[in-house]
């Protein structure tokens, strides 16, 4: 996976480089595009880390919370939502131009967010059932992942993101060091919390085995089954997956609608819920 | 810029709202000639994707229309069907969705008030700029936060997009204990909420009445949350199930989102303002009190107060947690079964700015066949452009950037959610 990319080894070379003017400190930009808001609030939500972060950095661009509104280059853009008008296909252009790394947080920028369930319908359709005026609305028949537009040097999951995870990051970055974030499946998360297996004890059917860790297993410790949250792991088996739900007595239908949900365009999920729909 | 001897303020973000819109003011001579609140966040066209899921799905997928307020979200779903499928919640169910509730406000109220809505006062950029001057003011205000998620945590799993919320009750109830352990931190959380009241109070604000209708839930017995008659200062006293007789939505060229309005009757706010002046007599003595204590009397009518308003709904939220816990047994079961039954249902709750409206229709196997969503702020979006066009016509004589500020002070009173409404608030104030 290139999920790693070019960007810590340029961060290296970018930081000796910063070694030279001390004062500085990195800017970092925080853009929006098709989303609920959610991801970019865990940095708000990071209230014991928030004054820590803040004086590290220089926040440059971020109008959840802030007026001031600088222009680039960013040292760390950090891009949140999906992909869903020519406008914002433009707008992450000039984005990647200024922003030295661009890291995409959460489900909708890194696979389209739920909004890409339009991306199995005619989107003409769908904006009829909402706008009494749909001739007033101006949107792309899919919702897209900004890798799919532009270069992106680490992809955060999850809907939404865990706030460590964005800290560990963020100071990963700064460092010019390998972000430290798991990209192995929710089953070894339950097993370090001493969950029993829900689904093996219980036969309710969980997406746990092929969504990646970051919630700290957090539906399976909540009685219920994982569901794909963070999107699809390393190297998910969804074949197998798929007939273990058919074991539990889940039909086809809700098979798909199972792999169709918050990262549903993920190309693994995506296939899962596609065969599915064929059987 | 407009040239000649016209003006233009200009502002390309509204920045401290939750997500993006813009406001357009043109000015001819010393009138408005024009305000549009543009919300061009791109659609994400939630009621016509719902279509075909199944209803145990909405909580999750509906909070995703949101990130500051998902347990609205859960909550008007859960009710709406709930109502359709003619299932009756447990009693400790109904109560421990008062206090998840209650997490969502003191996050949501803490933020905007401290973090969002109190640097204009202050005359900073940000919470960024403020903390350097008024590092201890932002630290409680961060605990006040960090408090509200931690409810919301302890009974959802996570602060953004909680998981434990479901059709009839909640997948996994807390323990006692687990609720009495944030006891502590509640009663130092109504302390600082008490402080909060007085803090905003002081604070100076534009002489600005205007003659609202102001619509809420009433609730019998208690401050609104999840139940009660949609009510209003002007004789509106309706069941959820009449909301769409009553209430239509229009869709402007302008806007990605849709306005409301009260037929035949036009703008309405809903909102802290709204449910304080029509449900003063159901705060806690507590609240009250603390109101009383700063001649915070119902009805306000200025809109930049409710910045003390949103801190007199800390006192309320702190004091109805502690409460709840107070009263708390678990359920003998999270949830009670809900199968699939063909039904239609509503639910109206109060999301921290205003009622959210939610219409499900589901067939016999449980999917939905249509949904209907009307958020706070698009029923406010109205109410917003009638309210800049009577404010900005008395900053007519201000310079150009000052009063560009002000109208986005403005709009920030209403602590729009703009992803909610569909969102990017850019202010933009033309001089002809």
């Amino acid at each position: 996976m290139g999920r790693f990319g070019r960007y810590w080894r340029s961060m290296s070379s970018e930081s000796k480089g910063k070694a030279s003017k001390p004062k500085a400190k990195p800017k970092i930009g925080v853009f929006k595009f098709a989303s609920c808001d959610g991801c970019q609030l865990s940095l708000l939500d990071a209230e014991d880390e928030l004054l820590g972060v803040v004086g590290a950095v220089d926040i440059a661009y971020f109008p959840e919370a802030t007026r001031t509104m600088l222009k680039g280059p960013y040292d760390i853009g950090l891009v949140e939502g999906s992909i869903t008008t020519h406008h914002d296909a433009e707008r992450i252009q000039e984005i990647r131009r200024q922003s030295k790394t661009l890291i995409t947080i959460g489900a909708c920028a890194t696979a389209g967010g739920i909004q890409a369930l339009r991306n199995w319908k005619d989107v003409d359709e769908l904006v009829r059932m909402v706008y009494a005026s749909p001739q007033f609305i101006s949107t792309l028949k899919l919702s897209t992942p900004i890798a799919e537009h532009v270069p992106v040097d680490f992809e955060l999951r999850g809907c939404p993101i865990n706030k460590y995870q964005l800290i560990e990051l963020i100071t990963a970055t700064l460092a010019g060091r390998k972000p430290n974030i798991p990209n192995y499946s929710v089953c070894i998360e339950c097993k370090r919390k001493g969950n029993v297996c829900i689904s093996v004890a219980r036969g309710i059917a969980c997406l746990g085995p092929v969504t990646q860790a970051g919630c700290g297993a957090l539906c399976p410790s909540y009685d219920r089954g994982c569901y794909g949250c963070y999107g699809p792991m390393e190297s998910p088996n969804t074949g197998s997956l798929t007939s273990q739900f058919r074991i539990l007595g889940q039909t086809d239908e809700q098979v798909a609608r199972a792999f169709r949900s918050f990262n549903a365009w993920a190309w693994q999920f995506r296939k899962a819920s596609e065969e599915c729909e064929r059987a | 810029m407009s040239g000649g001897s016209g003006r233009t303020i200009k502002v390309d973000t509204l920045a401290r709202v939750e997500g993006e819109g813009a406001l357009y003011i043109k000015m001819a001579g010393d009138r408005v000639a024009d305000v549009k609140l543009r919300i061009y966040e791109p659609p994400r066209l939630f009621e016509a994707f719902l279509r075909g899921r199944h209803f145990s799905e909405t909580p999750d997928i509906t909070a995703r229309i949101c990130g500051i307020c998902p347990i609205a979200y859960q909550m008007s779903a859960v009710h709406a069907i709930e109502r359709a499928l003619g299932i009756k919640i447990a009693p400790e169910v109904r109560l421990l969705r008062r206090l998840f509730y209650c997490g969502e406000w003191i996050e949501s109220h803490a933020l905007h008030v401290y973090m969002l809505h109190a640097p204009d006062f202050l005359g900073y950029q940000d919470v960024i700029q403020m903390a350097k001057d008024h590092r201890p003011v932002v630290e409680k205000a961060l605990r006040l936060k960090k408090i509200g998620n931690r409810i919301v945590q302890l009974l959802g799993g996570r602060e953004i997009h909680p998981i434990s919320a479901a059709v009839g009750g909640f997948h996994k109830a807390p323990t006692k204990n687990q609720l009495r352990e944030i006891v502590s931190d509640l009663e130092w959380a109504l302390e600082t909420s008490l402080e909060a009241v007085r803090w905003t109070s002081k604070l100076e604000f534009p002489d600005f009445e205007q003659d609202y209708e102001f619509v809420a839930l009433r609730h019998p017995e208690e401050y609104p949350f999840n139940e009660g008659r949609l009510v209003s200062n002007r004789g509106l006293d309706i069941d959820a199930a009449e909301y769409e007789e009553r209430f239509a939505e229009f869709h402007v060229k302008h806007s990605n989102a849709l306005q409301s309005v009260i037929r035949g009757r036009g703008s309405y706010l809903v909102g802290p303002l709204a449910r304080f002046n029509l449900n003063f007599d159901k705060l806690p003595e507590v609240a009250q009190k603390a109101a009383q204590e700063v001649s915070l009397k119902p009805p306000v009518k200025n809109l930049f107060r409710s910045i003390v308003v949103r801190a007199v709904e800390l006192v309320f939220a702190c004091a109805e947690a502690l409460r709840v816990i107070g009263a708390y047994e678990p359920p003998a079961a999270p949830r009670v079964p809900a199968p699939n039954r063909r039904g239609v249902g509503q639910a109206i709750t109060e999301a921290p700015r205003g009622i959210l409206y939610h219409r499900y229709a589901i067939d016999e196997n449980g999917l939905i066949v249509t949904a209907k969503i009307v958020p706070p702020t698009s029923q406010n979006q109205k109410r917003i452009e009638d309210d800049l066009r009577e404010y900005a016509s008395h900053l007519v004589a201000w310079p150009l950037e000052e009063a560009t500020w002000k109208c986005e002070q403005a709009v920030r009173c209403y602590d729009p959610c703009i992803s909610c409404a569909t969102h990017f608030l850019k202010v933009v104030v033309e001089r002809e």
